[in-house]
């Protein structure tokens, strides 16, 4: 009986957190989902109906939306690889401990800034009259401007730390001998990331990928700062959160399945078994 | 220091020749291997001995080409691959903790180098089976290195190297994480695969016995260089340093100033245990015998020998060591306490510099 006392103890505040807060709030957006809203009074009324999710399907803008959004969010999680992995073993096998430390210091940097200070140092950078704009206008190039081009960077500003500190402590933990065996077998530098290392850090990759590509879908300030007319599925959650909280809700639905059907089809892969 | 055996050497170069010319290598402020020279003659067991640190496997990586040599020249078959990386060269290394790829089966593992010469897939497939098979471990071929045991992962690590026909096969320390009597059964089983394949085998280990039981050669090295190199018998019989004296086996170091006495000549010299016989009661020495006198310290019994620690006048403590026979009554009968006298012919004295 103590021991269930205990053990009571140890867990209450932690499943009133995960219980009481947080799945609650999921079930009710789910709910909610499900409800309609007076066209007058914009007042939601409960009730049962699929019809906002048909209009998220029905609506060209809503599905055009949802589509730009995954694909923004999978150009983000790509980006944050292609420059994770690289960087990755370059500081953890061949960067003089003071270099590694001032990398590791750089990549962790923009988590001490906070989100809207570093969404707005990437409007500064990329405004009709800033930076890029002017570094490039004497060979006749204008830089991508406020675009979607401008969000998927923004974004991957925002989130590298996220798959850059998994994948670079996955590959500080690869045993420096896989490496020399690779060579000492005839393998060159690039072989020997595609056959040994990229499968041995896969599971860092996918940990990493999982932040990069659900804040991504979930983000709709960069979309706002950074990103013109480019609109993503938060930009419309955030639109319809009074007019329309049922629509709102039903559209809060959609990063959530895209995180679902992310797992499964890594889970089909065998990686999550090792994390 | 150079061999007698690498100067009678035939000038012809073998393609499994090993040859390193002033090699040196620094880290930083630290030395760990000066101004080396060293010849490995084709179809050679050379065994690199020596304590942590002493330099031994900074020169065995330097030949793999894990490491630069900050000087000197690194040579194989007559060919100077100082300054080639080492998925070039035509060496191949079995690592102390053998490195298996985890993600990859054993099958795979074994592949991995043809996979990357761009072998046929059917061709890669026979040479692995038999390189299996010749590990005695087919039935392993499609589990995971961890699923292994340390002597079955040892085996396949060496499979692995020696499927890619290397004109030198470096191991650094590949018995070291097993256990005594796997060791001592994998010693056979390499020296065995040497005797088949005939390639130059580099060995470095910090276990004396081993150097001695597998080696044509053993290097005994200490402080970046060599000490000394010769067969096990030249190494263990005649050392040339009292380092060499200690680190191999037992050792007596006589000092010079009772050397002297006895013998007339101021040498420091060093004698093995078993070359020094307990003389109890009525036991004489012959003429040519050298004689100390003492009293027993200590007697340990190993099994297959008794040691009897003897402190003579002049303060040494001297280890004879004597071979037990079934019956106790031809044994060492000698007890601590015991006036005692022990006496070696000076011939199994090596003289010390």
């Amino acid at each position: 009986m103590k021991r269930r006392a205990h053990l009571a103890g140890l867990l209450a505040l932690p499943m009133f957190w995960l219980i009481g807060i947080y799945i609650f709030s999921l079930v009710m957006l789910l709910v909610t989902a499900f409800w309609t809203t007076d066209p007058f009074t914009s007042k939601v009324k409960p009730g049962f109906t699929l019809r906002n999710f048909e209009q998220l399907v029905a609506n060209p803008a809503y599905l055009s939306t949802a589509v730009r959004t995954l694909v923004i969010a999978l150009a983000v999680t790509v980006l944050c690889m292609l420059i994770s992995v690289p960087l990755g073993i370059f500081m953890a096998k061949i960067a003089k401990p003071w270099l590694r430390a001032l990398l590791a210091v750089a990549i962790t940097l923009p988590l001490w800034a906070g989100y809207l200070v570093k969404i707005l140092a990437m409007r500064v950078t990329f405004t009709d009259a800033g930076f890029f704009n002017w570094a490039l206008a004497p060979f006749g190039i204008t830089g991508p401007s406020f675009s979607i081009t401008t969000v998927v960077l923004t974004l991957t500003y925002l989130w590298l730390p996220y798959m850059a500190v998994p994948v670079y402590t996955a590959i500080r933990q690869l045993p420096a001998n896989l490496f020399d065996a690779s060579a000492d077998l005839g393998a060159g530098a690039w072989r020997t990331i595609r056959t040994i290392v990229l499968p041995l850090i896969k599971p860092a990759i996918i940990a990493g990928s999982i932040f990069t590509f659900s804040l991504s879908l979930g983000d709709y300030i960069a979309a706002k700062f950074v990103g013109g007319s480019t609109q993503m599925i938060g930009s419309i959650i955030a639109s319809n959160i009074n007019l329309n909280p049922p629509i709102a809700a039903a559209f809060a639905v959609v990063p959530i399945a895209f995180v679902v059907i992310y797992l499964l089809s890594v889970q089909r892969t065998g990686a999550l078994e090792r994390m | 220091m150079s061999s007698p055996i690498a100067t009678t050497m035939a000038p012809k170069t073998a393609a499994g020749d090993v040859s390193l010319t002033g090699v040196s290598k620094t880290f930083g402020e630290m030395t760990a291997v000066q101004n080396l020279d060293l010849d490995v003659p084709q179809g050679e067991f050379l065994s690199m001995l020596g304590p942590s640190g002493s330099g031994k496997t900074t020169v065995l990586r330097m030949i793999a080409g894990f490491e630069e040599a900050t000087s000197g020249s690194i040579r194989i078959g007559g060919e100077d691959l100082t300054r080639m990386p080492p998925h070039q060269r035509p060496v191949n290394t079995v690592f102390q903790d053998y490195a298996l790829f985890p993600h990859l089966t054993i099958a795979e593992n074994v592949a991995y180098g043809l996979r990357v010469r761009g072998q046929s897939k059917t061709d890669r497939e026979a040479a692995v089976a038999s390189a299996i098979a010749q590990v005695k471990l087919g039935h392993v071929a499609s589990r995971l290195p961890h699923q292994l045991s340390g002597g079955q992962r040892q085996r396949i690590a060496l499979a692995r190297a020696l499927i890619l026909r290397p004109r030198v096969l470096l191991l650094d320390e590949p018995l070291g994480a097993l256990d005594k009597q796997l060791r001592e059964e994998m010693q056979i089983e390499l020296k065995s695969i040497q005797r088949d394949v005939g390639i130059t085998f580099i060995f470095v280990t910090h276990d004396q016995e081993e150097a001695l039981t597998l080696s044509d050669r053993v290097a005994v090295f200490n402080n970046g260089r060599i000490e000394q190199i010769g067969t096990a018998r030249e190494v263990y019989e005649y050392p040339q340093t009292e380092f060499v004296a200690r680190f191999l086996g037992l050792s007596n170091i006589i000092p010079s100033d009772t050397v002297e006495r006895l013998t007339g000549e101021a040498r420091v010299v060093s004698v093995r245990p078993e070359r020094v016989r307990l003389l109890t009661g009525t036991d004489t020495a012959s003429d040519s015998d050298i004689v100390l006198a003492g009293t027993v310290a200590e007697i340990v019994y190993t099994g297959p020998t008794t040691r009897v620690l003897v402190d003579t006048a002049d303060g040494i403590r001297l280890i004879t060591e004597t071979q037990n026979s079934h019956h106790p009554a031809a044994d060492v009968q000698a007890r601590r306490g015991d006036s005692v006298r022990v006496a070696w012919t000076d011939d199994h004295a090596a003289t010390l510099p």
